[in-house]
C-alpha cells in the first residue's frame, strides 16, 4: 500500500524547480525583516546576539532558496544553545526565535514550550520516559526551550533519572529534526561542563549564542522602558538615583541584570504607593500617581550595602 | 480479505505524510487525536486498546505521527487506527477514524448459521484470526 503514496510524491518532485530566486523579495515577503527590526527596536543592547540572529536568518533564507532551486534537500540542524547570566534576555530571544523560524517555514506552528528539569524528569523508575515524550510531543511543530539544561545531568548521582531524559531528548533531536527545534539555555560555565560530560549534545547543536551582561546605561534604558510600559516615569532626581542604584546593585550578590531591575522597580512602586497613601491629603492627579520620586528608590537596602545576611561578617539573621 | 472500516476505508492505506495532513485537519478543528490498536477485526469491536492518552494539547500533528510509529514498533502485526474526538457536544464523540496499520495477512471472516426454533436461521460472522487467543492471532 506504500506504493500509492510514493507515486504521489514522485509526481510532486517532477514539477521542475524554479530557475532563479529573488532573495530580497523573499526577505521582504517572509516577514523576517519585521522580526529583525522588532528585535532591534525592542531589545536594548545584546548586539552580538542580534548579529548572530541576523546571520542565522540569512543562512536559513539562503538555505530555503537553495531548496527551491533543488540544490539541497536536508533540513539544516537548528538546535541552539543560549548561554549567559540570569536576566540577559535568553527566554525573550527564544520566543522571537520561534517566531522567526515559523516565518521562515522551519517550524510549522511556531509556539514555544518552555520547560525545566522538573517537567522532563520523573520521580520514580519508568516515569521519566513518558513524561519526557509528552513534553516533546507538545513541543512538536514548535520550539522546546529547556532552561538551565545542565540540571538534567547530575554527575554525583549515577542513578539519576536525568540521564534517561537526555537520551530520549537526543534521540528525538536527531530523528525528528523536521518536527521540533530544541534551545538549551543556562550559565556559560555550567553549560560547558554539561556539554563535556554529554558530548552527544554538543555535536547536535549547531548554534551557540552567548548573551553578554548589560552595561549600566543599557540597564537604565531597560528600566525606563519597563516603567513606561506601566505608565510610570522617573523624576530627574529619581533618574540619578536609579543610575546610582544600578552601580551599587551590580556589585552585590545575586545580581540578575534585567530581572533585578524589574524587582527594583516593583519595590519602588510599592514604596511610591505607600508614600502616596500616607502623605497625600487632597485629591491626586494622574501625574502624581504615575511618578516615581527619588525617595522611592533611595529607600532601597541596596544603598546601605544590600541584604544584611549577604554582608560579610554580619551575623546570620 | 482486506478489512475496511472507518473514514477513508475504500482508499489505499495512507502514507505518514497523509496521516499527518488528516491529523492536522482534526487538530485544527479542535478535535483531540488518539491512537488505538487491536487484533480483533470484528466490525462491532468498538473499544480498541488505547495507545497512550488522547493528545489534547498538541498543536501539531507530528506528535500523532510519532505515536503511530511508536505503536507500529510495538504492534506491527495488529490493526492500528487514528481517531479524532470532538468534545463540543459535551461528550467525546468520534468525528474521524481511520486505519493506519494492518496485519500482512488478513484471513477474513467465516459465516456462521445458527439453527433456531421453527427452522429459522440466525446469521453471524466470525474472523478466522480470532480462532487463536488474543495476542497470537497475526504472525
Amino acid at each position: 500500500m506504500q506504493e500509492a503514496g510514493d507515486t504521489l510524491m514522485d509526481e510532486e518532485k517532477a514539477t521542475a524547480p524554479a530557475a532563479t530566486v529573488d532573495l530580497a523579495a523573499e526577505f521582504r515577503e517572509s516577514g523576517v525583516k519585521e522580526i529583525l527590526d522588532e528585535l532591534d527596536r525592542e531589545l536594548v543592547g545584546l548586539n552580538p546576539v542580534k548579529q548572530r540572529i541576523r546571520e542565522t536568518a540569512a543562512l536559513l533564507l539562503v538555505d530555503r532558496a537553495r531548496k527551491q532551486l533543488g540544490l539541497s534537500h536536508q533540513t539544516p540542524t537548528l538546535h541552539m544553545c543560549f548561554t549567559g547570566n540570569p536576566g540577559t534576555g535568553k527566554t525573550t530571544v527564544a520566543l522571537r526565535m520561534s517566531n522567526l523560524l515559523h516565518r521562515l517555514g522551519y517550524v510549522r506552528k511556531g509556539h514555544l514550550v518552555s520547560v525545566t528539569r522538573d517537567d522532563l524528569v520523573g520521580q520514580y523508575i519508568g516515569h521519566t520516559a513518558p513524561k519526557t515524550k509528552e513534553v516533546l510531543k507538545r513541543a512538536m511543530g514548535g520550539v522546546l526551550f529547556i532552561d538551565e539544561a545542565y540540571y538534567l545531568y547530575r554527575p554525583d548521582n549515577e542513578r539519576d533519572y536525568g540521564q534517561e531524559a537526555i537520551e530520549i531528548l537526543l534521540q528525538v533531536m536527531e530523528n525528528n529534526r523536521d518536527d521540533l527545534v530544541v534551545i538549551l539555555a543556562g550559565y556559560a560555565d555550567r553549560m560547558d561542563k554539561f556539554f563535556s560530560s554529554n558530548p552527544g549534545f554538543r555535536s547536535r547543536i549547531a548554534h551557540h549564542i552567548d548573551f553578554p551582561d548589560y552595561t549600566d546605561d543599557e540597564l537604565f534604558t531597560i528600566s525606563e522602558g519597563m516603567l513606561g510600559e506601566q505608565n510610570y516615569k522617573f523624576t530627574p532626581d529619581a533618574e540619578a538615583a536609579m543610575r546610582e542604584y544600578i552601580e551599587h546593585r551590580r556589585a552585590q550578590s545575586h545580581f540578575a541584570n534585567a530581572r533585578s531591575m524589574r524587582n527594583a522597580l516593583d519595590r519602588a512602586r510599592l514604596r511610591q504607593a505607600n508614600r502616596l497613601f500616607e502623605s497625600a491629603v487632597g485629591p491626586l492627579d494622574a501625574v502624581a500617581l504615575s511618578t516615581i520620586d527619588e525617595q522611592d528608590i533611595r529607600a532601597s537596602r541596596v544603598f546601605r550595602g544590600g541584604l544584611d545576611s549577604d554582608k560579610p561578617g554580619s551575623p546570620k539573621a | 480479505m482486506r478489512v475496511t472500516q472507518g473514514t477513508f476505508s475504500f482508499l489505499p492505506d495512507f502514507t505518514d505524510e497523509q496521516i499527518h495532513t488528516q491529523a492536522q485537519y482534526a487538530i485544527d478543528n479542535g478535535w483531540a487525536v488518539s491512537v488505538e490498536y487491536t487484533d480483533d477485526p470484528h466490525p462491532r469491536n468498538t473499544y480498541w486498546e488505547m495507545w497512550g492518552h488522547p493528545m489534547f494539547d498538541n498543536p501539531d500533528a507530528a506528535a500523532a505521527v510519532f505515536e503511530v510509529n511508536e505503536c507500529r514498533k510495538a504492534h506491527h502485526s495488529k490493526y492500528i487506527r487514528v481517531i479524532a474526538f470532538d468534545p463540543s457536544p459535551g461528550w467525546e464523540s468520534i468525528r474521524m477514524s481511520f486505519i493506519v496499520n494492518r496485519p500482512k495477512d488478513e484471513p477474513g471472516f467465516r459465516l456462521i448459521r445458527e439453527e433456531k426454533e421453527g427452522r429459522s436461521i440466525r446469521y453471524t460472522i466470525q474472523s478466522y484470526a480470532s480462532d487463536r487467543p488474543e495476542g497470537q492471532r497475526y504472525g
